[in-house]
C-alpha cells in the first residue's frame, strides 16, 4: 500500500467516525424525545391523591396549626440491632414554614411512578448514547471535544444528563428535575446540530496543553451543576410563591396547584440548590486558577482581562454574592435566589454572549503575530 | 369583652416564655459562626468619631461587603464589552476614529483602561478594606471561642432543630460520663457543664473561611505587585543570532509604573534551531506536532552556558524571567547584487506569517552600497511575499497550502529610490515608505515582480543588477519575554483559597448537648439535641448514631404510663408528621 493510500484510509476512518458521532447525537436525541414523553406521562397520569395533603396544610386554618406544630419525626436507620433506638425528632427553624415535600412527580400513583422509571430508563439510554457521540467526535479530530461551540453543547448537555443520574444514583429524591432537564437538554443539542454545527477541525497550537483538559472539562461540569442549581432556583421560587399564596389565603390555579404540589417544599428546593451551588463553588474557583496557569503558560500572562476570564471573574464574584447573601440577615430566601439566577446568567453569558458578540483570545483562533504588512500581489 | 382580655394576656405570656426561650436558644446558637451580627443601620448622633465609627461599622457589615461584591461583578462588565488599551491597542485606536462623540466620555470615564481606572480600583480596594476589617475582629473571636469552651445546654433541648429522648435506668452521672467519653472519641471538644454535657465540632469551617478570605488578600496583593513590577517585550530571532536581555534589544516592550530598567533579568541567549513539524494528514493536518525551539543561554553576566528547549506551553524561566515562544516564521536568504555583479547585500530577511499555513510577507531593504547604472547612490525595496508551500501555477492562489518547507516560492516586486530610512521616525522593518520609491517597470510597463524557487535569480530591468534566492531559508522564532514577580505568591493564594472554602463549604460546625438527669420518679431522663449552623440532615443523622451508641450504654427503661417526658413532648408537638415527607 502507497503512503497515500494510507493515509486516505486514515482520513476516511476518521470522517467514519464523525458520521458515527452524528448518528449518535441525532439518536440521543430521538431517545431524549421519548424520555420526555414518558416524563410528560409521568406528571400527566401521576394522582393527585397523596398531594393534597400539602396543600391541605398550607389552607389558612391549617396553617396556623402547621406552624405551632413544625415537628417531622425521623426514625434513624442505626448501625446496631436495637430495634427500639431512640426516635429524633426534626423541626425547622423558628419562622420558617414548614412544608412536608411533595411526593414528586409521579404525585404518589403506580402508574405514574411506572412511567416515570421508563423516563429515567430512557434518560439513562440517552445519556449513553450522547456520551458515545461524544466520545467518536473526540476520536475523529484525535483530541478533547471541546473546540468550538457544537462540540461543547453536546458535551454540557451529556454532563449535565450525567450530573442528573448521578444523583440519581446516590439515592437523592429528584426524579421531578427529569421533565426539565429533558426539555433544555433537548433545546441545547437542538442549538448544536443546527445552528452551531462545525466540521470536524483542528486545534490551534496554544489548545495543546494538559491545562486545557483540565480546565476545559471542569468548565463544563462547573456548567452542568450551575445549570441544575439554576433548574431548583427558578422551582423553587416558584414553588414559594405558591406556598405564600396558600399561606396567605390565595387560590392558586389549578395547573400551577397540579405541578407545584408535587415538588418538595421550597424549604428543600432552596436548599437543594443551595448545596448544589455551594458544593461547584470550588470548582469552579479551581478552574478560573487551572485557567490562569494555562493562560500564563500559553500567552505570557496569567491574567490579562481578557472578555472570557473577565466573565469568568464575574460569574465567580455573583456566586461568592449568593454564597453572602445567603448568610446575610435579609437576604436570604428569594433576594438569594435571584442573585443565583443572576449568576448563572452571567454563566450563561461567559459562554454564548462571549463567544458570539465579544472577541478576544478565547475565540480559538488566529494566533501568533497579526500581519503587519501586505503586499500587491 | 372579657374574653379578649384573657385572650391577650395569654398571648403576653405566651410571648414572654417565648422571648426567655428565644434568648436561651440564641445563646445556644450563638457564636456557632463568626459572621458579623447585622445591626439596623441607626444613624450616629456624635461628631467625627461617631461618624467615622459609623462608617466603618457599616463598610464591615456583610451587607455591605455583598453590595460591593456586586458593584464589583457590575464593574467589571464595561471592560469585556469595550476594547481596553492593555489588551488590544489597536482596537481602541480603532474606536476612537469611529465614535468622536463617546470616545473622550469613555476617556474621562476611564473606560478604556476599566481594571486600572479610579472607580474599579475604588471598589476593589473598599471591598479589601472591608475585608480585613471583616478578617481581623474574626480572626480574635475565633481565637477567643478556641480557647473558651461550647456554651452549656439550653434549658429546653426540645425545642432545638434536632433532638431526642429517653428513659434509662443508668445513673445521671453515668450517662453523662459515657456521653463524654463517647464524643471526646468522635473528636468533639466536650465538657461537663452542670447537668448536661457540651459538645462541639467542626471549628475547621471558620478556620477554612478565614484562610479563605486571607488567601483574597494575598492574591490581590501578589497579582498587584506583579502588575506594578511587570514587564513585558518581544524579540523576533532568526536561527543562529542571539539576543542580551536588555530594553535596547527588543522589537517592542511594555513595563508596569515602578519597574526600573535595573530590574531587568541578567542574562542572554542565541537560538541554535527552531524545528517545526506538522500533520500530514487527517482532520488536524496542518497542526504543528513539534513546535519548538533549541536555545543555548547564560545567566548572569558570565554564566555557564546551558542549553534548553522551548515549546509553545514550556517557557524557559531564568529567574524571574520566562521565555515565550510565540510565534515562528520563515527567513529566505537574499543576495542583491548591483549591475556589476558587486554584493551589496545578502541576509536571511524575516517575513511575517499571514495565515496558518505561514503565507508570508516583509520587505527586502537595501540601504547602503548600492549604486545605480548610472553610477547614482540608490536604495532599493523590495516587496516580498512567501509560501513555504506553493500550490503551483496552476492552483489559481498564491497562499500557502501547507505550514512546512514543501515547495518554497518567493515572490518578489521591486522599488528603487529613498526608503526615507534617515528621517528620523521610525520604520518598521516590515513595511516599505514609497512615497520617494519608483517602480521597476517590466516589458509592458507594469511593476517589475517574479516568482523565483531557491537558488533562482531575477534581474533587474535596464542593468540594474540582479536579486537571488539563495539555497537557504532559515527560520525564526518569535520570543516574549516577561517579568512578572509575584506569580508564586498568587498560586500559593489560589491553592490557599480553594483548600479554605473547601473546608469552609464542606466542613459543618455543629453543636450537641447531652443531659441527663433523675426525673421525678427517680429514673434518669436522658436528652439529647444538636444544632448545626444550618439545617442539615448530618446533624440529625450523627444525632441519631450518638444516640443509638449512647442508647446502648444506658438501654431504656420500662415505659411507666403516662410517659411524663413523653408527654411533654406531645405537648408541644401534637402533630408529628410521619416521616416520609422528612427531607432527604
Ligand atoms: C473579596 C470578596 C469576597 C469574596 C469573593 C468572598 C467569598 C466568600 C465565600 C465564597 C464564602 C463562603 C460562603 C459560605 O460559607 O456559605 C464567604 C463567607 C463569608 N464571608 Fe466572604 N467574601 C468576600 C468578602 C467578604 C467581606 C468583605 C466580608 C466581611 C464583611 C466577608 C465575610 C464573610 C463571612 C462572615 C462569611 C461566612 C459566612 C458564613 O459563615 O456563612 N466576606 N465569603
Amino acid at each position: 500500500m502507497t503512503l497515500a493510500a494510507a493515509t486516505d484510509l486514515a482520513a476516511a476512518a476518521n470522517e467514519n467516525l464523525a458520521e458515527i458521532s452524528n448518528v449518535l447525537v441525532y439518536s440521543a436525541m430521538a431517545v431524549y424525545t421519548l424520555a420526555f414523553f414518558a416524563y410528560i406521562a409521568e406528571w400527566t397520569f401521576g394522582s393527585r391523591s397523596k398531594v393534597a395533603r400539602t396543600a391541605a396544610a398550607l389552607s389558612p386554618k391549617a396553617g396556623a396549626e402547621a406552624r405551632k406544630a413544625p415537628a417531622v419525626t425521623v426514625q434513624q436507620a442505626g448501625g446496631t440491632a436495637v430495634l427500639e433506638r431512640p426516635k429524633v425528632v426534626v423541626r425547622a427553624a423558628t419562622g420558617s414554614r414548614d412544608v412536608p415535600d411533595g411526593p414528586g412527580a409521579h404525585g404518589g400513583d403506580e402508574k405514574g411512578d411506572l412511567y416515570g422509571r421508563i423516563a429515567v430508563s430512557l434518560t439513562v439510554l440517552a445519556f449513553c448514547l450522547s456520551f458515545g457521540g461524544v466520545l467518536t467526535r473526540a476520536l475523529s479530530v484525535e483530541r478533547a471535544p471541546w473546540g468550538n461551540m457544537y462540540e461543547f453543547n453536546i458535551t454540557f448537555s451529556t454532563t449535565a444528563v450525567g450530573v442528573y443520574l448521578l444523583l440519581l444514583a446516590l439515592k437523592k429524591d429528584i426524579r421531578w428535575l427529569g421533565l426539565f432537564l429533558t426539555t433544555t437538554v433537548l433545546l441545547d443539542l437542538g442549538l448544536a446540530v443546527t445552528v452551531l454545527y462545525t466540521e470536524s477541525d483542528q486545534l490551534v497550537p496554544a489548545l495543546h496543553s494538559y491545562w486545557l483538559y483540565i480546565h476545559v472539562s471542569t468548565a463544563i461540569l462547573c456548567g452542568a451543576v450551575f445549570y441544575v442549581g439554576a433548574v431548583g432556583v427558578i422551582l423553587y421560587l416558584f414553588k414559594d410563591a405558591y406556598e405564600n399564596k396558600l399561606a396567605g389565603g390565595g387560590k392558586p390555579g389549578s395547573f400551577a396547584t397540579s405541578v407545584l404540589e408535587r415538588l418538595p417544599a421550597a424549604a428543600s428546593l432552596d436548599k437543594f440548590s443551595y448545596r448544589v451551588n455551594a458544593a461547584v463553588f470550588p470548582l469552579w474557583t479551581f478552574t478560573i486558577i487551572a485557567g490562569a496557569i494555562w493562560a500564563g503558560d500559553a500567552w505570557g500572562r496569567y491574567w490579562g482581562w481578557d472578555p472570557k476570564e473577565v466573565w469568568s471573574f464575574i460569574t465567580w464574584v455573583a456566586y461568592a454574592c449568593y454564597l453572602h447573601a445567603r448568610a446575610t440577615a435579609g437576604w436570604k430566601g428569594r433576594k438569594a435566589a435571584y442573585l443565583a439566577l443572576l449568576a448563572f446568567g452571567c454563566w450563561l453569558f461567559n459562554y454564548y454572549g462571549v463567544n458570539i458578540f465579544v472577541s478576544g483570545k478565547h475565540s480559538y483562533a488566529d494566533v501568533g503575530l497579526s500581519a503587519l504588512g501586505s503586499v500587491g500581489f | 369583652m372579657s374574653k379578649t382580655t384573657t385572650d391577650d394576656s395569654h398571648r403576653a405570656a405566651d410571648d414572654t416564655s417565648k422571648a426567655a426561650d428565644d434568648q436561651d436558644l440564641g445563646a445556644a446558637g450563638s457564636q456557632l459562626s463568626t459572621a458579623p451580627t447585622e445591626d439596623a443601620p441607626n444613624l450616629p448622633s456624635l461628631g467625627v468619631i461617631g461618624w467615622a465609627r459609623w462608617f466603618w461599622r457599616q463598610l464591615t457589615s456583610m451587607r455591605v461587603a455583598l453590595l460591593l461584591l456586586l458593584l464589583l461583578s457590575l464593574g467589571a462588565i464595561p471592560g469585556s464589552l469595550i476594547p481596553q488599551t492593555g489588551i488590544d491597542e489597536t482596537a481602541v485606536a480603532d474606536f476612537r476614529e469611529r465614535h468622536d462623540v463617546l470616545a473622550p466620555l469613555y476617556d474621562k470615564l476611564g473606560l478604556f483602561h476599566v481594571y486600572s481606572s479610579v472607580w474599579f480600583s475604588a471598589i476593589y480596594i473598599l471591598l479589601f478594606v472591608s475585608l480585613i476589617g471583616c478578617i481581623v475582629p474574626r480572626t480574635w473571636q475565633f481565637v477567643g471561642q478556641l480557647r473558651g469552651r461550647p456554651p452549656g445546654a439550653p434549658r429546653r433541648l426540645t425545642r432545638l432543630p434536632a433532638h431526642t429522648t429517653w428513659r434509662t435506668e443508668a445513673e445521671p452521672e453515668a450517662v453523662r460520663e459515657a456521653a463524654l467519653a463517647l464524643l471526646k472519641k468522635r473528636r468533639f471538644r466536650a465538657h461537663l457543664a452542670g447537668d448536661a454535657v457540651a459538645a462541639e465540632k467542626g471549628y475547621l469551617r471558620e478556620v477554612g473561611n478565614l484562610l479563605f478570605h486571607i488567601a483574597l488578600i494575598v492574591m490581590l496583593i501578589a497579582f498587584g505587585w506583579g502588575q506594578l513590577f511587570k514587564s513585558e517585550g518581544n524579540k523576533l530571532i532568526v536561527e543562529g543570532d542571539g539576543f542580551a536581555n536588555t530594553l535596547t534589544q527588543y522589537d517592542d516592550f511594555k513595563s508596569g509604573s515602578l519597574f526600573t530598567n535595573d530590574d531587568l533579568e541578567p542574562f542572554s541567549f542565541d537560538v541554535k534551531e527552531f524545528t517545526g513539524t506538522y500533520e500530514r494528514t487527517g482532520p488536524n493536518k496542518g497542526t504543528p506536532r513539534t513546535y519548538q525551539s533549541e536555545l543555548t543561554y547564560t545567566e548572569g553576566a558570565d554564566g555557564k552556558e546551558k542549553t534548553a528547549l522551548v515549546k509553545v506551553n514550556k517557557p524557559l524561566e531564568i529567574g524571574d524571567a520566562k521565555v515565550y515562544l510565540v510565534s515562528h516564521g520563515y527567513a529566505p536568504v537574499i543576495t542583491v547584487r548591483d549591475g556589476k555583479g558587486k554584493i551589496v547585500y545578502r541576509d536571511a530577511v524575516p517575513l511575517l506569517p499571514l495565515d496558518a499555513n505561514v503565507t508570508s510577507s516583509g520587505v527586502v531593504k537595501v540601504l547602503d552600497g548600492y549604486r545605480n547604472p548610472g553610477g547614482e547612490k540608490e536604495q532599493l525595496g523590495f516587496n516580498a511575499f512567501f509560501v513555504p508551500t506553493f500550490g503551483g501555477s496552476a492552483a489559481g492562489t498564491m497562499l500557502s497550502q501547507f505550514p512546512a518547507l514543501d515547495y518554497p516560492v518567493l515572490a518578489l516586486s521591486a522599488y528603487h529610490g529613498d526608503l526615507k530610512a534617515d528621517s528620523g521616525i521610525p520604520q518598521s522593518v516590515y513595511q516599505m515608505d514609497k512615497t520617494k520609491m519608483k517602480e521597476f517597470k517590466d516589458a509592458e510597463g507594469e511593476l517589475f515582480k517574479k516568482l523565483l524557487t531557491p537558488g533562482e535569480t531575477m534581474t533587474l530591468p535596464d542593468g540594474a543588477g540582479s536579486v537571488t534566492f539563495e539555497k537557504d531559508v532559515r527560520e525564526w522564532a518569535g520570543f516574549q519575554i516577561v517579568q512578572e514577580p509575584g506569580g508564586g505568591w498568587a498560586l500559593g493564594g489560589a491553592v490557599a483559597a480553594i483548600a479554605g472554602l473547601a473546608g469552609s463549604l464542606f466542613i459543618q460546625r455543629r453543636r450537641v448537648w447531652v443531659r441527663a438527669v433523675r426525673g421525678e420518679d427517680g429514673v434518669t431522663v436522658v436528652e439529647m439535641a444538636g444544632l448545626g449552623r444550618s439545617e442539615s440532615a448530618k446533624v440529625p443523622e450523627e444525632l441519631g448514631d450518638l444516640a443509638g451508641i449512647l442508647y446502648d450504654r444506658a438501654p431504656a427503661a420500662p415505659d411507666p404510663s403516662p410517659d411524663p417526658t413523653d408527654s411533654t413532648d406531645t405537648a408541644t408537638d401534637p402533630e408529628a408528621v410521619p416521616a416520609e415527607g422528612a427531607e432527604k
